[in-house]
């Protein structure tokens, strides 16, 4: 691969860009594709079909053996609360390469001395999610158990097929917010979509472990969900 | 540096060659049966047999980084093959029983 390719991918990556790389085996050409929706046949076919899998491999095209390597963004987690569960999950997320943004629009709890290097936003999730949607490469983790903040961006989740929706709280806080989620119109099969009491049941104790029970159950998600859907 | 920055090798080889260091850059292109591994991953090493990344479980890294100081003096790409049915199977096999396929470049 030449330099010049190398830098083109990291860039792409950086700025959540799609993108496939085609190898050709016998000489070590490499192109690079940074979303690339156009691309010819009988190569496109490969493209796309990497794009929608995720999966890098080798194949065939015209007695030519490629090498497609796929490069998807990461998903994200946006997590509604920077209490100390946050804290926590806010440094596991990075390790496990899952980009993380946390909101709330509690300044006494979102400050940057609490979340040193953390895309933190001090605001209602109400006007956030207007300016950056979630999506179905987005796991939402709403961990205030505060109905003011987390019922709307929990609502939103469920609406943009986030892959992920999770919510702290207990089952008797949980069963009151089915509730109000069903006279916001949502129904019964969908909000089963939410986990709750959020977290894989390892038995979890400390907010430490509750963000590692609550990234594995993420992890869990999207590595499980449902391509054919684009879920 | 942050932690996502340190876990990518990718990043690693641009860095390094922008220092002035010689990269080749290791790629998982197949993978047969129990490999720790996807398709797709990359180990990265530097003139001095540095590295970042894997391709597999640390079964076989010691034998690619070898390799990819080779490619790095020739500059010819290599295909590299591992598994259990392989002759090096008591030195560097794969322990799980998996087969893989590992492409190794110079970067340019």
């Amino acid at each position: 691969m030449r330099f010049e390719d190398l830098k083109k991918l990291n860039e792409a990556r950086a700025t959540r860009k799609a993108v496939v790389t085609v190898t050709d085996l016998a000489t070590g050409e490499a192109q690079v594709l940074v979303e690339s929706g156009s691309v010819g046949a009988p190569l496109g076919e490969a493209v796309a079909k990497a794009l929608r899998s995720g999966k890098a491999g080798a194949v065939d095209v015209e007695g030519q053996a490629l090498f497609l390597n796929v490069y998807l963004p990461p998903p994200r987690i946006v997590v509604i609360g920077a209490v100390h569960i946050s804290q926590a999950l806010a440094r596991l997320a990075p390790v496990a390469g899952y980009d993380l943004t946390i909101i709330d629009p509690r300044t006494a709890f979102a400050t940057e001395e609490r979340f040193e290097g953390v895309e933190l936003v001090a605001d209602w999730p109400e006007d956030v999610l207007k300016q950056h949607p979630l999506d179905a490469y987005t796991a939402l983790a709403a961990v205030t158990h505060d109905p003011k903040i987390d019922d709307f961006p929990l609502s939103q989740a469920l609406k943009s097929g986030c892959f992920y929706v999770g919510a702290l709280g207990s089952r008797k806080t949980h069963a009151k917010r089915v509730e109000r989620l069903m006279e916001m119109g949502h129904s019964e099969e969908e909000i089963t979509r939410i986990a709750a009491p959020i977290g894989l049941d390892i038995g979890a104790a400390t907010p430490a472990e509750i963000a590692l029970s609550t990234l594995a159950q993420i992890v869990q998600a999207f590595r499980r969900r449902d391509l054919v859907t684009g879920r | 540096m942050t932690a996502p920055d340190m876990l990518d090798p990718l990043k690693t080889a641009e860095t390094w060659k922008s220092d002035g260091r010689e990269v080749a850059i290791a790629t998982v292109v197949e993978t047969w049966g129990s490999a720790p591994r996807q398709a797709g991953s990359h180990l990265v090493i530097d003139g001095e047999g540095n590295f970042e990344g894997s391709v597999s479980g640390g079964c076989v890294e010691g034998a690619v980084i070898t390799e990819a100081l080779d490619v790095i003096a020739s500059g010819n790409a290599k295909m590299l093959e591992f598994g259990v049915a392989d002759e090096t199977a008591w030195r560097v096999g794969l322990s799980c029983g998996g087969r893989i396929q590992v492409f190794v470049e110079r970067l340019g």
